[in-house]
């Protein structure tokens, strides 16, 4: 480590020593023993935190979890019998403090899971100093790997192509013009230590250049402190297919398969899936190849995402980049070889040996079929997947089995707290075909329902039986290519609307119930009083439409037996619930069981695999005697966030869609623009200040 | 009797409309709530609301009153049983004719006797002054209403008001004079005297809004406590003061608490013959016998009937039984009463009222046995030891007249005049001193007999409509709903009923 330490500021500067450097790297990291861990600091939250404590404890290694004030309840937190508190919201990024925790509590070892500081070099390097062992990769090689101009020096290197670009020092706006017109428009605008999509921006032509350029640097810099960007080619039909490697301290480097992870938004992964369809075998063979190469190049051990550019017009690929750490979709790659990555990365972090070789995880590829993860968010696909926090009222999951695996993070009950990722659960199953996962995938999704925070779980539905990504035709752009039939907005179902009131009945009927234990008999002597109106209102996803309430009567003839009337049409039905929230109704036509949740007015019903969302209108007199204000004349903030800046003052006269405020949320920036032609009358936030989902952000005037 | 029936379902049907078309449309263009509306949403969903002589003031005036311009009934809100009256405004202005008046009173009755608290929905423009000599002077006119709500509200009977619309000079004193009072904002007015009145007694001129306003009411006077919105607001301020009355829950009838309400989950069973065929056991001829036991199977849970001294006295048939879960001493007609009848029905009211148990008595009975051997065998004192048990017993009451309702026997089987706490009339029933023909013909045997239209009128006065429109009954209920009737009234007798009254009988002649 010493020597190396000294040679690295020359390694910098000539390629000629890489293979110098491996060699050394390889003898300074190389156990003699295997050294079998008894504990374990899991420095992460969510469903990873509880992932790679599933299998540490299957190994009987102690495990302690971390937590903020925020997560206190959280379940990574609640996991394992020592969970150590760290305060502050951000702190799991307090890398000191979580190195001083781990020696206190006695840890040999900390996993990082992924994001937060499992590719952060210096962290990785405090832990080796303090004596822990970091489960992942040397340092070094996060460093390499961290730099987008470096590691792509150090690929082409070894022969693994790369895309052309310019990733030097040189940050005048004006140089990297020029380097943009050398490659060739489109181009693409990347932060040097970015990731997930944050600070990335597509120039398509050399007039909004600068426009794009300062929009990419503000947003590294709120995001990562740092606004060093380079510059690509921008493929217009490219896919991400990435390849798991795996490598030990003994020299062996394993491929365990790609995977293709077109489907994004917003540049980050939803549908991940393994192997990638359409992709020829020596193609798919040579990928393998690459990545094994590059992780060779930088000396990896543990396990590692070799992400490449995979150009659909010309079936040629690029290094994208290198990641160095387990990644979100690893259960894709798990299902298809049938192995545990959390436990080959202990296996690689105690000094021991890869469990497999190449050909044997080849041959049980050939055997195990087609995997396919969904990312199952709290956000709303239909305003530009904005994310969305609260409480998971109510929580029922597909049936797991061998090829159904849900990896989640909460139960019902908790918070989606807007302080982190919003990421609810990932659900990944397995068949033996792409077709036949596909439809497994679809079914699950459809007994999957989430209540409290919007999801994207509508929305992945609608993906997954998208004619063309059933045909296998993936491409990073395929969302924003098929928008039009992904997006597509259908009205609701009459008896979706008048179940909306049955439940509404019944749930009424529940909570006097509860008041009195006792009920009248039930005839039709009261029948001229029993009819009652509710006014419901679809919610469409896209808070920007406007959908008109619905008037539905509702009389009961029986304790069962309803009548419903929605519009002009009248449905004789009877119904029965199960629990207060779950009911059956018998329509003239056809049997219908519903789950139906309410939170304050709005509504949300599940039933025959679909979600519908509704609001219950207010009566007239809340607004004048509880001072609710009606949402028309206000633009609210969509989600918690902090106001950056507002565009408009009290009197302007604003146009539909016009931009009104930009806000920031999850670190990610969010144009509101205004729902209606108007003037505002008045703002109500401004620069700087915090708010919470729903509030006023402007008024306008009546 | 499916002509009988027809008749009475069509009665009812416009007099639940209220108002004329016109009257309802311009009541609600402007914002209010029809009354029957306002009850719908004032009550707990999916309760019924067991409302009283719906045919009140039919054929009474002339003109058309429908339910009498009030209604009145007793429904679960928040849980608490109550009576609740409601001002109809789209008949005559909600004004009381002397109809209202008693019904009013009535249903104040209702909630004394059973302890239940009292909901008005006032809309009313007072007493209707063309009536004023049958309304305000007597004991039982405008004044007693007010009377009544002093005398509940100190015994602890809760008298809550919504006003809804306006309370003029008498009317004022329903809010009042209530424990708590609610006013809708714009549309109640409260005041002794209105606008117009005001000007000419004092000149003053001023508006209603400034005379007896809802603002001006809960900022400045202090007669109202709560200040709605519009009609929908001002109710669910009325079901919250409800639930902070801190007053028991009706419990004594009903369905166990939990969603589903399925055959598995119900604590009682359904009578094992079908309540529907009652409407076609009796006929209309009241001549023709009926067996009380036919009429017991259809109304009680499981068609069980423990019958108490079946070989004594078998033309009153006793026993216990329960509806709707709640045990019941059941008196019913079968024939004319003798004596052995008359001994066995005060001593099974003996049973029931050392038990506690509640008292139905289904009535249908021509009268006392007359004649030499009867009246030797003491018939007239023995029937008084009966109509002593029905007078004094101090258990709820309630009466159903399934037929004939003539004589003595009104009084024996526990008529109006012997404070039952509900009576319901079936529409094929006759009330009176006795049968119509029979009248006549005793008319005609002392010697003034000439009136030839005598029968056609006393037919006509006994009917049961007739009755029903001057408030002699409850209301006129279909057979078939007899066993809900006496379960909904069960509950209204037992929700408000917190202590267990010792009956002190007069002295039986023995």
């Amino acid at each position: 480590m010493y020597t190396f330490q000294r040679l690295r500021p020359a390694a910098r500067n000539s390629k000629l020593l890489y293979p110098l450097l491996q060699a050394i790297r390889k003898s300074s990291t190389q156990a003699g023993d295997i050294k079998p861990l008894a504990s374990l600091l899991i420095a992460n939250r969510g469903e990873i935190a509880l992932r790679v404590g599933r299998t540490a404890s299957e190994y009987g290694i102690r495990t302690t979890t971390l937590y903020t004030n925020p997560d206190a309840l959280s379940q990574h937190a609640l996991s394992s019998p020592f969970s150590i508190n760290l305060g502050d919201p951000s702190a799991y990024l307090d890398g000191d403090r979580i190195i001083a925790i781990a020696k206190e509590q006695g840890c040999e070892a900390i996993h990082p899971g992924y994001g937060f500081l499992s590719e952060n070099p210096a962290f990785a390097r405090k832990c080796v100093e303090a004596g822990l062992v970091f489960v992942g990769p040397p340092w070094e090689a996060i460093e390499d790997m961290g730099s987008k101009s470096r590691s792509k020096e150090i690929m082409t290197y070894a022969g693994v192509p790369c895309i052309p670009g310019y990733h030097g020092h040189i940050q005048d706006p004006e140089y990297l013009k020029a380097e943009a017109a050398k490659i060739g428009y489109p181009v693409l605008l990347k932060a040097v230590k970015g990731g997930g999509g944050k600070g990335m921006r597509i120039v398509n032509t050399p007039a909004e250049f600068h426009q794009q350029l300062d929009s990419a640097k503000s947003e590294a810099r709120n995001s990562f402190g740092d606004e060093i960007m380079l510059v690509e080619k921008y493929i217009t039909k490219p896919r991400h297919i990435e390849v798991q490697v795996f490598a030990d301290k003994h020299g062996n480097c394993v491929a365990l398969g790609e995977r293709d992870c077109s489907i994004q938004r917003r540049h980050q992964k939803i549908l991940e899936e393994s192997p990638a369809p359409h992709l020829e075998d020596s193609i798919r063979k040579d990928l393998w190849e690459k990545a094994r190469a590059a992780a060779s190049a930088v000396g990896y051990e543990g396990a590692g995402t070799v992400e490449f550019i995979f150009d659909n017009d010309t079936n040629e690929f690029f290094f994208m980049e290198m990641n160095t750490r387990l990644q979100v979709e690893h259960p894709v790659t798990e299902m298809v070889t049938g192995q545990d990555l959390v436990r080959w990365q202990l296996i690689v972090a105690e000094g021991g040996k890869l469990p497999l070789t190449q050909d044997q995880i080849e041959e049980e590829i050939a055997q195990r079929g087609h995997a396919i993860e969904a990312r199952i968010y709290a956000e709303n696909p239909a305003m530009n997947f904005i994310p969305d926090s609260g409480k998971l009222l109510h929580l029922r999951l597909p049936k797991a089995s061998d090829t159904v695996r849900i990896d989640a993070g909460f139960v019902a009950g908790d918070e989606v707290s807007s302080h982190y990722d919003p990421m609810i659960a990932k659900l990944i199953v397995r068949a033996p075909t792409r077709q036949a996962a596909l439809k497994k995938m679809t079914a699950a999704l459809e007994s999957y329902e989430v209540g409290g925070p919007i999801t994207n779980i509508e929305f992945l539905k609608k993906v997954c039986v998208s004619p063309a990504f059933v045909g296998g035709e993936v491409e990073t752009g395929y969302i924003n290519k098929y928008r039009e039939e992904l997006f597509e907005q259908k009205p609701p179902p009459k008896e979706a609307i008048a179940q909306v009131a049955v439940g509404l009945l019944l749930q009424e009927r529940n909570s006097v119930q509860s008041l009195a234990p006792s009920w009248g008999p039930f005839s039709a002597l009261g029948a001229h009083f029993q009819e009652r109106t509710y006014n419901i209102v679809e919610l469409p996803a896209d808070v920007q439409l406007k959908t008109e309430p619905m008037k539905v009567t509702i009389r009961e003839v029986s304790p069962e037996t309803l009548v419903v009337t929605v519009d002009t049409t009248t449905f004789n039905v009877s119904t029965s619930a199960s629990s207060p929230k779950q009911f059956t109704t018998y329509f003239p036509h056809t049997r219908l069981e519903t789950t139906m949740i309410r939170d304050e007015d709005r509504i949300t019903i599940w039933q025959q695999g679909q979600q519908y969302k509704f609001k219950l209108v207010m009566p007239n007199w809340v607004e004048k005697a509880l001072g609710v204000k009606d949402e028309a004349h206000s633009v609210l903030a969509p989600m918690p966030c902090k106001v950056l800046r507002v565009d408009v003052k009290a009197g302007d006269e604003v146009k539909k869609d016009q931009v009104v405020a930009v806000i920031e949320s999850m670190k990610m920036e969010t144009v509101i623009r205004s729902p209606i032609d108007g003037i505002i009358s008045r703002v109500v936030h401004g620069p700087g200040d915090m708010c919470k989902a729903g509030t006023a952000l402007v008024e306008f005037e009546e | 009797m499916n002509e009988v029936l027809e008749r009475i379902r069509d009665l009812q049907a416009r007099a639940r409309q209220g108002g004329n078309a016109k009257a309802r449309e311009k009541h609600v263009a402007r914002g209010k709530m029809l009354p029957r509306d306002r009850i719908t949403a004032l009550i707990d969903p999916s309760t019924s609301f067991l409302e009283l002589s719906s045919l009140a003031g039919h054929e009474l005036y002339g003109e058309d009153i429908p339910s009498g311009g009030i209604i009145t009934g007793v429904g679960t809100v928040s849980g608490v049983t109550c009576v609740i009256v409601a001002n109809d405004a789209t008949v005559k202005g909600g004004t009381y004719y002397p109809i209202t008046v008693k019904k009013h009173l009535r249903a104040q009755e209702i909630a004394q006797q059973n302890r239940l608290p009292c909901i008005y929905l006032v809309d009313s423009g007072g007493a209707n002054l063309p009536h004023q000599k049958d309304v305000f002077p007597g004991r039982d006119h405008f004044g007693r209403i007010f009377y009544n709500q002093a005398r509940m509200s100190g015994a602890g009977i809760p008298q809550i008001s919504v006003v809804m619309g306006p309370c003029t000079a008498g009317g004022a004193y329903v809010p009042s004079m209530s424990d708590e009072s609610i006013i809708v904002n714009e549309q109640g007015h409260i005041f002794l005297a209105g606008p117009p009145l005001v000007k000419a007694a004092t000149g003053e001129e001023v508006t209603a809004e400034e005379l007896g306003g809802g603002k001006m009411h809960s900022t400045e006077s202090g007669v109202t406590d709560y200040l709605a919105v519009d009609d929908a607001h001002a109710l669910v301020l009325a079901r919250r003061c409800i639930s902070n009355l801190n007053w028991p829950q009706a419990q004594a009838v009903g369905y166990p608490s939990g969603v589903s309400i399925s055959e598995q989950s119900k604590p009682w069973q359904d009578p094992l013959y079908d309540p529907a065929e009652l409407n076609g056991i009796v006929g209309t001829n009241l001549r023709k016998q009926v067996d009380a036991h036919e009429i017991i199977a259809r109304i009680v849970d499981g068609s069980e009937f423990a019958e108490f001294k079946p070989e004594f006295g078998p033309t009153l048939v006793t026993g216990f039984a329960r509806v709707f879960g709640q045990q019941v001493g059941i008196l019913a007609s079968n024939g004319i009463l003798l004596s052995p009848a008359a001994l066995k029905g005060a001593h099974f009211i003996e049973l029931c009222t050392k038990r506690h148990v509640p008292l139905l008595f289904l009535q249908n009975i021509s009268g006392f046995m007359v004649g030499r051997d009867a009246e030797a065998g003491g018939i007239a004192k023995n029937g008084a030891k009966l109509v002593t048990a029905v007078a004094c017993a101090a258990v709820p009451k309630l009466t159903v007249v399934f037929g004939a309702s003539y004589g003595a026997g009104n009084y024996g089987m526990c008529g109006r005049a012997y404070s039952p706490r509900f009576l319901w009339t079936w529409p094929n029933a006759k009330t009176g001193v006795m049968g119509a023909e029979q009248l006549a013909g005793v008319m005609a045997a002392v010697g003034k007999g000439s009136d030839d239209g005598l029968k056609e009128r006393i037919e006509k006065e006994t009917d049961s409509v007739f009755g029903s429109a001057r408030l002699w009954d409850d209301g006129i209920i279909e057979p078939a709903l007899t066993r809900d009737y006496v379960g909904l009234g069960l509950r209204a007798a037992l929700g408000g009923w917190t202590e267990k009254e010792d009956t002190t009988f007069g002295v039986f002649r023995m």
